[in-house]
């Protein structure tokens, strides 16, 4: 519009009275139709609704109108609708631009005073759209297949249902198997149903899928590009077995010699240096850990080797650097328990038979240590009166989390009843600030452990946790009584706090997106866009963006992979083109905008150079520059100068 | 009897303090009207040179408002600004004008309240001021 002369429509929306209440719309109109390139100025009782559109379609074929301001509600409401009106009677959308008059004037100001703010906003926005170009989007093609990073049940789920899809997926998962801390569950809330009875077939069926490709013991080294385009670096660890060959017969982890604590068992087993994590494990095959074997430099051992049947372990197998092109990523990391050395109040880390939530989940376990008998650490024996501590870590501003870690109700009050199970005539204490028990079936569960003579229920927080003797004892306060409580366990158990999983804040540089105060993955809307990084092409599932049980994990996964499999299934994606650009002729090349880019959207050679694609259009580049060579399609320095003096010429009514 | 309204420009980032003052609209809040807000992605899209403008075309105040730190729709935006204007400041004070006429302020898109009170304090603290216009005092016209 810059070249042809400008014939400006003004439109001034009564919004039935929200804004005629308070501005005088006619007169507003009146003298927004004698600003200089104004053609047309009118007022309509609700410009949104279906005439008012019309309206304004009317007039930009009558008047010959090649640039709009709607003076209305905020921009956010209803931007869309009017240059989507306007695109379809033939303008370049991109020339049409709201003046906020409801939200920023009339619902916030009153009597003249108004009136005189809504013309001073119209004015401003009459020189903006007088030097508005007409924009055209950017077109980018879409690589049709996903990266999920994280094989929780989250991250299964995700990858199955974007590859039911027809899409590709590469699902990475930084330990030897997927299966997350699911697996490592004994039963679920709020139906006992058995973990890995539910999970390991999900296991499998992401295992044979001809669209998955699984990446085992790899991490996502770097992602460069943006939506639809993004170039993948995987960094995928030696195994030194070759899963085609191994036959899962375990001679090689009898022989071996070295004796570590079994992670997946939360350290209470030992494993050797060749493992696999748990039988039903995917990829179903051993590992060797370099870390802690002794063969392989310089090769002294080799004793696994010898015994392997099939020939499966080879030691000169190398570290691979893969490089993918996906089009979208899902971000399914996941969570950890609050560390143990940040629980010394209770005693966790020194005293050996204070145990965390998903230790107890082992000690539960069919496929555990204890083969499922539940028997405490320091002496193997059967535990009778076994406290439960709940929020260890959650809901405590002053020394650890702020935040509630949702699950911890549900899966205390299963705790409390599993072990009654195991030992009918033990008797479980659990100490609880609030109970939270929302959700489907939830509250009647919680009902069924509390209604259990033998599990008593005390509201108070514990005060202090220290061995005596053989036995743990629990100091706390019944603030239903108001008296002090003292139980001598033999096993205490804390349902310790979630958190993000250690990696998590590095994974999200990596993808220059954002994490929350306590390290979760930050969605693009807490509500309305909860499945959504902010960055486009970026998805979140599961516990990384925030505590979740099992069911909310499946739930949000599978609502990520429906975004997923609708970005992947676009034709093109159109990008905002309301981006920096150069002006070369001004730039002397001297490189200040670039480093001002969180995008790395900005080169420089000879003079600075803006990928469209990459710039999602914050304009710090430009505020930078010092030559006014960098500027900003629409909002350029000349372009708001206008709109400062427009806003402030004028005597006004006392302003 | 003339009382002195003082004239603002406010540079509004889209994501909070524009955001944020839309809410203060839903919510229905009053403050004074001496503000014309101009909209832009981030307020580190805002010059410092835009300041001055606006200083020199007859704004008594300047306000640019943005996300808090750590909230930047573009992750570090408002950082930048926040250095910006520190320098502007101290450049401001070297002319004889005096700083607090700009104002910077985080707003989040919950924060309606806030943002009408950060309205009403800066209107108040200019009227305090004085015009910038007023000739003689060492301003820019």
């Amino acid at each position: 519009m810059a070249e042809a002369k400008p014939r400006i429509g003004v439109f001034v929306c009564h919004c039935g009275k929200n804004i005629a209440g308070t501005v005088d719309v006619a007169g507003l109109a009146e003298k927004a139709s004698r600003l200089p390139g104004v053609v047309y100025a009118t007022h309509y009782q609700y410009m949104c609704a279906d005439p008012g559109q019309a309206l304004l379609q009317r007039a930009l074929k009558e008047h010959r109108l090649n640039g709009v301001v709607v003076a209305a509600c905020s921009p956010s409401m209803h931007e869309e609708t009017f240059r989507r009106a306007a695109a379809a009677a033939g303008l370049n959308p991109y020339l049409l631009e709201i003046a906020n008059i409801r939200e920023q004037v009339s619902w916030v100001h009153s009597g003249p005073k108004a009136t005189e703010k809504a013309l001073r906003v119209v004015r401003a926005m009459v020189e903006k759209v007088r030097a508005n170009r007409p924009l055209k989007p950017a077109e980018l093609g879409v690589t049709r297949k996903a990266l999920v990073v994280g094989g929780g049940i989250a991250g299964i789920q995700a990858a199955l249902d974007i590859a039911n899809a027809g899409f590709e997926v590469i699902l990475v998962e930084k330990s030897p198997s997927i299966g997350g801390h699911m697996a490592q569950l004994s039963e679920t809330f709020p139906t006992l149903d058995c973990s890995q009875c539910i999970l390991t077939p999900k296991m499998v069926e992401l295992a044979r899928h001809p669209k998955i490709r699984l990446l085992a013991y790899s991490e996502v080294e770097e992602v460069t590009g943006f939506v639809g385009n993004y170039r993948v670096r995987i960094r995928k660890k030696p195994t030194y077995v070759d899963p085609a060959k191994c036959n899962l017969c375990g001679e090689c982890a009898k022989v071996c010699p070295v004796r570590v604590p079994n992670e997946f068992d939360r350290g209470l087993s030992q494993r050797a240096a060749i493992y696999i994590p748990f039988p039903q494990a995917i990829p179903a095959s051993y590992t060797l850990d370099e870390r802690n074997c002794l063969g392989i430099v310089p090769l002294r051992c080799g004793k696994c080797a010898e015994v392997c049947e099939p020939k499966a372990i080879d030691f000169d197998m190398r570290e691979e650097l893969l490089e993918e092109e996906v089009g979208a990523v899902v971000l399914a990391t996941g969570y950890e328990l609050y560390p143990k050395e940040a629980m010394a109040e209770y005693g966790y880390g020194t005293i050996p038979d204070v145990i965390d939530g998903l230790e107890f989940e082992r000690l539960l376990s069919a496929g555990g240590p204890t083969r499922g008998e539940v028997r405490r650490p320091s002496d193997g024996q059967v535990p009778k009166e076994v406290v439960f501590i709940q929020c260890s870590g959650s809901r405590d501003p002053e020394h650890h989390k702020p935040y509630c870690s949702k699950i911890c109700c549900m899966y205390t009050a299963k705790h409390a009843l599993l072990f009654r199970h195991a030992v009918p005539a033990g008797k479980a204490y659990v100490f609880y600030i609030d109970i939270r028990a929302g959700g489907k079936d939830y509250e009647e569960f919680v009902n069924r452990a509390m209604a259990d003579e033998r599990i008593l229920y005390i509201r108070g927080k514990v005060a202090k946790v220290f061995q005596e003797g053989r036995k743990v004892v629990v100091w706390g306060v019944d603030t239903l009584t108001g008296k002090r409580v003292e139980v001598r366990a033999d096993l205490v158990v804390l349902a310790q706090a979630m958190v993000p999983s250690p990696g998590t804040a590095e994974l999200a540089r990596k993808l220059r997106i954002a994490c929350g105060a306590e390290g979760f993955l930050r969605e693009a809307h807490p509500k309305l866009r909860p499945l959504e990084a902010l960055s486009p092409g970026i998805f979140l599932a599961g516990a990384a963006q925030g505590p979740k049980d099992i069911p909310e994990a499946v739930a949000q996964a599978s609502g990520t992979a429906a975004k997923v499999v609708a970005l992947l299934s676009q034709p093109k994606l159109e990008h905002a083109p309301e981006v920096a650009e150069v002006q070369e002729e001004l730039c002397s090349g001297c490189g200040i905008c670039a480093p001002q880019c969180p995008y790395g959207a900005i080169t420089v050679d000879d003079v600075a150079h803006v990928n469209e694609i990459l710039c999602e259009g914050c304009g710090t580049c430009a505020a930078a520059c010092p030559s006014g060579a960098m500027s900003f399609r629409n909002v350029a320095d000349a372009q708001v100068l206008a709109m400062v003096r427009a806003a402030l010429e004028g005597e006004g009514v006392g302003i | 009897m003339w009382e002195f309204e003082p004239r603002i420009v406010a540079f509004l980032c889209r994501w909070c303090a524009s955001a944020g003052a839309d809410l203060a609209g839903t919510s229905r809040l009053q403050y004074p009207p001496n503000a014309v807000p101009i909209r832009v992605n981030c307020s580190g899209r805002v010059e410092p040179q835009w300041v001055v403008e606006a200083l020199v075309a007859g704004a008594d105040g300047v306000l640019i408002g943005g996300c808090h730190p750590g909230d930047c729709h573009y992750v570090a935006g408002n950082y930048k600004t926040r250095r910006r204007v520190h320098l502007l400041r101290k450049v401001l004070t070297e002319m004889g004008i005096e700083p607090q006429r700009v104002r910077l302020e985080w707003v989040s898109a919950t924060e309606g309240a806030r943002f009408a009170q950060v309205m009403a304090d800066f209107v108040e603290d200019l009227k305090k001021l004085g015009p910038l216009h007023d000739g003689g005092r060492g301003c820019p016209r």
